[in-house]
């Protein structure tokens, strides 16, 4: 029996680290040459590491979400034979280099396996572990299964719907780790150590008393470490106004009409974002990327626009390059791109950095006010409120009109308030009066 | 007259209620049974366990029949003789052991046998014509387990030569000619049975298939078979009644043509219907679910603290679903938790080949919104089936295609009845295809079919 250690391999592009994402092995488990061992993340992509040999697995080098310099020890095997030295094993272990185009959540793969490669498209989910159950020795990874649908009978043996029965557990609460989500003898131990019912409240209902471990890794680590590091530095301030968009909304109505079949549907964004651009005119401030580090602000020519975006991983902020240069339509079918691009982890990298000003929306849930972060080291975002109407006084009479809120945060060690209320008066401006957008 | 005051009541002693007297007592339970016939009920005296002796009597001079005449592995013997009286006879010995044997474990869990036939006088409240008088018996917990009984044909109905199950099992001699209205599995494994035995044999069923509540891929090699036994079958044909002679069964064929077939005794074969008359069930007014009492996954009627298990509750009418809800209701009355939530209720066909059916078959599963994957293996490719001459039928498995658990398992074939234990123990445990694949079968069984049919469903089976 001989040692062979499985270096974390160069993954190519210059990159120095990665973070472990997920393992498919635990110690104890006997691995097939080419089974995927672990999954590690980049800045650029998700590289699945295939096992060199076949083997045992004596060690893991990491923990979930540990970052992992190239080189470093990733897994030690137990092979037959006399083993080999750790170089070669690292070489054998060639993973080709990401695609050209970096996908942030690929998974290339050195050869086609059986095993599935899921994408980690949901590390959190991935991750999410009830108590140490997945943490069991000589337990082969056993994430807990998706939970049942709505309706679906629980899975069990005899023997364990008794002991469920006789406990006074009811199965469909209990989530099963084993084979099409069967429920285990471990299933039901671990929710009467975790989820024991309390006493009986004579209502049917009872405390849930389960703590679920959510490992923060992969993409919602960056996430949380952006948001953090925005607010720990920048001097936010939020401003919000008001805009009567009901002439916005005809335009837009009357666009519709005569060009959706041909050139798109317009939603409201472009013409924000239409209204931001012609703005940054007299506000350039605004258009810019404040390294805090070296004191300089870069101001931009260009308008790069971020357009913050729900993800299946988490938030993501694809970029609309060169607004100041498009057309409405233009700029539609760029963010519906970017945005499908996004959801479904296909975006290529330079699509998600080099933003200069980040527009938010929720749309219907847009809430009538927000405080948004600032897209660090942008120094200024726009969020976009909810449309509903309203009675505004014109004069001597109520009349109904579409009002919709603007909540924008600026960054204040280099944006005054003055400076900030006029960029979005501007705004607003060419919003109510949408042909003033245009000359 | 007499007053009894029990905890249990228990009105009928069939596999639903013996088992449910028994395991009461076991648990301690003062417990009182009222039968009115002979202990065992339809299964043991008229139903499952009679019916089997006379289909391996039949199927033992069948096969002695054909080695007289052909000897394909250099058996020869003489053309047997049948003395039916003497296979009766053996028939009622077995009978008899295992009603001696139900009674032996109710006097060891101290059950009060009362022999008559109850009415309810209230809920709890049953009285009890005895040959020695009239006992009124009050109780805690009521449990009806009265069973079903053979459904009559309006015409012609039962008497004369026109018999039920019951009378079937107890002829004097092999009818030289039986006709048998409905192709169901009691007119099917009779009709086997006496086809085998000599009689001359027709099968009328009304609609257009035998087995009509199984599949047609499952019943094809019952349908051979009984081509092969020279069974006649008519299919989507009506009885009407009897000819005016008497001695023939009219019947209305697919075209409308009325014809006579004769018959010297006729089967009515077309079902059962549960029994709730005759004791004053009305007085109690229970849910009803159409003929049936409506109980709930607890076995409670309507009524608190009355219970019902086994054919008096619904389909499938099985002896075992009867025992394991009588099982369940006694530990239920003695204060366990229980609930009757089992995944799977085997039914077997003692048909020529067998044919079981456990869970879900393809189509149900597909109409009950599964994707499903489904590996069938044939017998002809199994060995065992080739030395026992059982070269018909296969095991078939239905798993869902997402995560590959097991929906349903079904065979036809020789002896495949045995392999239902397998298959419910499958079905009950969750067990997904690879769990059946990767167990090792003995070899040669006619189980490695069960495996080579996940394998097959898995896309690798390994003989076929």
């Amino acid at each position: 029996m001989g040692i062979q250690i499985v270096k974390l391999p160069d993954i190519g592009e210059g990159v120095a680290e990665a973070e472990v994402v997920e393992w498919h092995v635990a110690v104890g488990d006997m691995v097939a040459e080419d089974q995927m061992l672990a999954a590690v993340m980049t800045e650029k992509a998700t590289v699945e590491i295939p096992a060199p040999c076949a083997g045992r697995v004596v060690a893991l080098g990491a923990e979930v979400g540990a970052l992992m310099a190239v080189g470093g020890e990733l897994v030690r095997l137990e092979i037959a034979g006399a083993g080999g030295p750790a170089e070669p094993a690292a070489a054998s272990t060639a993973v080709k280099p990401p695609s050209p185009a970096p996908l942030p959540v690929a998974s290339p793969t050195a050869k086609p396996t059986a095993r599935a490669h899921q994408p980690i498209s949901s590390p959190a989910a991935h991750d999410v572990k009830t108590s140490d159950i997945a943490n069991l020795p000589g337990r082969n990874r056993a994430p807990l299964g998706p939970p049942r649908p709505v309706g679906e009978k629980p899975l069990a043996s005899p023997a364990v719907r008794q002991r469920a029965l006789d406990a006074g557990i009811d199965l469909r609460q209990v989530r099963g780790s084993g084979p099409a989500g069967r429920i285990l003898h471990d299933d039901i131990d671990r929710f009467i150590r975790d989820g024991a019912p309390g006493p009986a409240t004579g209502n049917g209902k009872r405390p849930n008393t389960v703590v679920e471990d959510v490992k923060v890794v992969g993409m919602r680590r960056r996430i949380a470490q952006n948001m953090a590091e925005s607010k720990r530095r920048i001097a936010h301030f939020s401003y919000v106004e008001e805009m009567d968009v009901t002439d916005l909304e005809d335009l837009r109505a009357s666009l519709n009409a005569q060009h959706a079949q041909h050139r798109g549907k317009l939603t409201l964004l472009p013409f924000i974002i239409q209204a931001l651009v012609k703005a940054i005119g007299d506000f350039p401030q605004m258009n810019a990327r404040y390294d805090d580090e070296a004191e300089i602000i870069q101001r931009f020519g260009g308008v790069h626009v971020g357009i913050a975006t729900q993800t299946p991983v988490g938030l993501m902020v694809p970029v609309v390059r060169h607004a100041e240069a498009r057309d409405l339509w233009d700029v539609a079918a760029e963010v519906v791109r970017l945005a499908e691009a996004a959801r479904k982890g296909l975006a290529a990298r330079e699509e998600l950095a080099g933003s200069t000003i980040t527009v938010t929306s929720l749309g219907a849930l847009g809430g009538i006010a927000s405080t948004p972060v600032i897209n660090r080291p942008e120094v200024a975002i726009i969020g976009i409120n909810k449309q509903v109407i309203r009675p505004v006084w014109q004069g001597n009479q109520f009349v109904p009109r579409k009002m919709m809120n603007l909540s924008s945060s600026f960054d204040h060690r280099v944006i005054d308030g003055y400076d900030a209320a006029s960029y979005i008066q501007r705004i607003k401006g060419f919003l109510e009066e949408p042909a003033t957008m245009f000359i | 007259m007499g007053d009894i005051t029990t905890k249990v009541l228990i009105l009928g002693g069939g596999p639903g209620g013996y088992v449910t007297a028994i395991r009461a007592g076991q648990l301690g339970l003062d417990t009182v049974l009222v039968e009115d016939q002979a202990l065992g009920g339809t299964c043991l005296n008229v139903g499952c366990v009679p019916s089997k002796a006379l289909i391996h009597a039949a199927e033992t001079y069948h096969q002695a029949t054909a080695l007289s005449t052909a000897s394909p592995f250099g058996v020869a013997v003489a053309p047997p003789s049948l003395d039916f009286a003497r296979t009766i006879d053996w028939k009622d010995g077995i009978v008899g052991r295992l009603k001696a044997g139900v009674a032996g474990l109710l006097k060891r869990g101290n059950v009060k046998i009362v022999k008559g036939l109850g009415t309810f006088l209230d809920g709890k409240t049953v009285r009890v014509d005895t040959d020695t008088g009239t006992d009124t018996i009050r109780a805690e917990c009521v449990v009806i387990a009265t069973g079903s009984e053979p459904l009559a044909l309006r015409s012609p109905p039962f008497g004369g030569r026109v018999i039920s199950s019951t009378g079937a099992l107890s002829l004097p001699e092999v009818p030289r000619r039986l006709t048998v209205v409905g192709a169901g599995y009691i007119g099917l494994e009779l009709g086997i049975a006496f086809a085998k035995l000599g009689a001359s044999v027709t099968i009328v069923e009304a609609t257009d298939r035998i087995l009509p509540l199984y599949d047609a891929e499952l019943t094809r090699p019952v349908a051979q078979r009984l081509a092969e036994l020279g069974i006649e079958l008519r299919l989507e044909t009506n009885a009407e009644g009897l000819s005016a002679n008497g001695d023939s069964l009219v019947v209305t064929g697919r075209d409308g043509a009325r014809t006579e077939i004769a018959a010297d005794r006729i089967l009515v074969a077309i079902g059962r219907r549960p029994r709730t008359a005759g004791f004053s069930l009305e007085r109690l007014d229970l849910s009803m679910n159409g003929n049936f009492i409506r109980i709930d996954e607890r076995c409670a009627t309507s009524m608190r603290n009355v219970w019902a298990v086994g054919d008096v509750t619904g389909e499938p009418m099985l002896a075992h679903r009867a025992m394991a809800q009588g099982e369940m209701v006694a530990e239920i009355i003695a204060g366990h938790r229980r609930s009757f939530d089992k995944r799977a209720i085997p039914a077997v066909c003692f048909t020529d080949p067998e044919i079981v059916s456990v869970g879900l078959a393809p189509d149900e599963a597909r109409a009950a919104g599964f994707d499903v994957k489904v590996g069938k293996f044939p017998f002809q490719a199994n060995g065992r089936a080739m030395t026992l001459q059982a070269e018909q039928g296969f095991v078939r498995v239905t798993a869902r295609s997402d995560n590959h658990l097991v929906l349903g398992i079904h065979a036809a074939g020789v002896g495949v009845s045995e392999m239902s234990t397998a298959f419910g123990l499958a079905l009950e445990m969750g067990a997904t295809l690879e769990d059946i694949a990767h167990t090792i079968h003995a070899h040669p069984t006619l189980g490695e079919a069960f495996q080579e049919s996940a394998l097959k469903a898995l896309g690798h089976a390994l003989h076929g």
